[in-house]
């Protein structure tokens, strides 16, 4: 009895104390559409028209931006913030890591333009800042943030505009799944031919393994041609490989996908490394 | 007899996932390529010093005494082999992490040194400087924190049951982590100077 009251309390602290060790952070929103504006400052017509802009740049560059209006950062300074944030929204293409992102935090009176690793090039530290203080910042000074942030996001596109980058691409839906599971099945068959190798021996071993990887490829992949490539694949590897030696080198990996479809919102995988510039007005 | 053992050794290296060895190497590449990261950033700073210098250097030609810390301190950085190695060494992390403390403060100085000079501030190529050299402390910071996450997820793997015994077994050891760097300001107390007049920010544009 008196344990489970101590118990109770314990986790009535824990409950009180949580929001507590929570709060030190402004938890970042997350990504529902390319504008995000928690301040109610653009008009339903003025955000339609970024996001359309934005929209349009993707689909045409690949690259993604997104803006994200709050009231304020909290305690952290907005470099943080915006990290914060770009980490979590992964704007721009895997590997390509083509993402940009411009948070105005409105109370705070402060701006930045976080870059992703892959756009670093062309929107340089100086370039963002020249962005913020010779385009943004002025028109923000007169009250106009719709105008800011168009024309900031105009001035972000001609500059990505500059930078080549791999096409934008579309992949037909099945293909992307074969190809993480490909990694997956590729050293299963090892493992498991190795196994059945030394069980069964050479030759029943590696009739095994294959008929195994063929079935499994089928289900997985749902195509015969790729079930009876896999199979002859696992058949020879069984048959001729040395074993497990090949096991140790494979590094796993496979991220999200880059790109979205239609028009709805994701981030594409891309990384960030604090690239950017900040300004106040 | 043979194919017993050898189906029993492959059993046995599939179970070996679970004393925390794979772990063990994954945390260790992590570190090394955080830490490649923030030798990178740093080395990136320091290249911007140069360049920095000459263009403050054109404007403000009396501030010689913090324009040669900067550039002593500069020098003092590339004397230090900045190898992935350092990490491994506590005592030249050591002294690795205080040269770029103090080329960190003296940049800082320099920066406050040139709010008085209005010219200096409206040169375009002052101004890109600065917004490099600003965005590469920001990448230094985020390199630096990414670091310590990763040096953090390692220590904790080398110290807890029952990777530490792999960890004790092959030789991998706890790595020495960035400590704050301004612990001797924090415990300095401020000090209130009404004898100078303070920098004027001139048009900010406030």
């Amino acid at each position: 009895m008196r344990a489970t009251a101590a118990v109770r309390a314990l986790l009535l602290a824990f409950a009180l104390g949580w929001p507590l060790i929570g709060g030190a952070q402004t938890p970042a929103p997350p990504l529902s559409a390319r504008v995000t504006d928690r301040t109610a400052t653009l008009t339903n017509e003025q955000k339609t028209a970024l996001e359309r802009t934005l929209q349009a740049f993707e689909a045409r560059k690949g690259s993604q931006i997104a803006v994200l209006l709050v009231p304020t950062t909290g305690r952290e300074p907005i470099e943080q913030y915006a990290l914060r944030v770009a980490e979590q929204w992964k704007l721009g293409r895997a590997n390509v890591d083509d993402g940009a992102l411009l948070v105005v935090a409105k109370d705070d009176r402060t701006l930045r333009i976080e870059v992703g690793y892959g756009l670093e090039g062309a929107l340089t530290d100086a370039a963002s800042k020249r962005i913020i203080s010779e385009i943004i910042v002025p028109r923000f000074e007169q009250g106009d943030f719709y105008g800011g942030i168009a024309a900031g996001i105009d001035r972000m596109i001609r500059v990505i505009d500059g930078e080549p980058l791999p096409q934008p691409r579309r992949k037909p839906a099945g293909t992307a799944e074969f190809e993480e599971y490909g990694a997956v099945l590729f050293v299963f068959a090892l493992v498991v031919g190795g196994m059945l190798r030394a069980v069964l021996g050479r030759l029943p071993g590696a009739i095994a393994a294959g008929g195994a990887m063929a079935l499994l490829a089928w289900w997985f992949a749902g195509a015969l041609f790729i079930a009876l490539v896999a199979g002859v694949l696992a058949f020879l590897f069984t048959l001729l490989g040395g074993g497990l030696g090949r096991y140790g080198g494979w590094h796993g990996g496979g991220g999200r996908r880059g790109g979205f479809g239609g028009g709805d919102v994701g981030g594409g995988g891309g990384s960030f490394g604090g690239g950017g510039a900040s300004g106040r007005w | 007899m043979r194919r017993l053992l050898a189906s029993l050794a492959t059993l046995l290296l599939l179970t070996l996932g679970g004393c925390g060895y794979n772990t063990l190497q994954t945390e260790d590449e992590q570190i090394k390529s955080s830490w490649s990261e923030v030798l990178n950033q740093y080395q990136r700073r320091a290249d911007l010093v140069p360049n920095l210098v000459n263009t403050v250097k054109g404007f403000a030609t009396q501030e010689k005494e913090v324009l040669t810390r900067v550039t002593e301190a500069r020098s003092r950085v590339g004397t230090i082999q900045a190898t992935p190695e350092l990490i491994d060494d506590p005592e030249a992390f050591a002294k690795f992490q205080a040269a770029q403390r103090e080329l960190s403060s003296a940049l800082s100085r320099l920066l406050v040194v040139s709010e008085n000079y209005p010219q200096l501030k409206s040169d375009a190529n002052f101004r890109d400087l600065q917004a490099q050299l600003e965005g590469t402390e920001n990448r230094i910071a985020v390199a630096r924190n990414r670091y310590i996450k990763a040096v953090q997820a390692y220590n904790v793997t080398v110290r807890s049951f029952p990777s530490n015994l792999t960890a004790m077994t092959f030789g991998f050891k706890v790595k020495p982590n960035f400590t704050v760097e301004n612990e001797a300001e924090l415990s300095r107390a401020p000090k209130v100077d009404f004898g100078t007049p303070p920098a004027q920010p001139q048009g900010a544009g406030r």
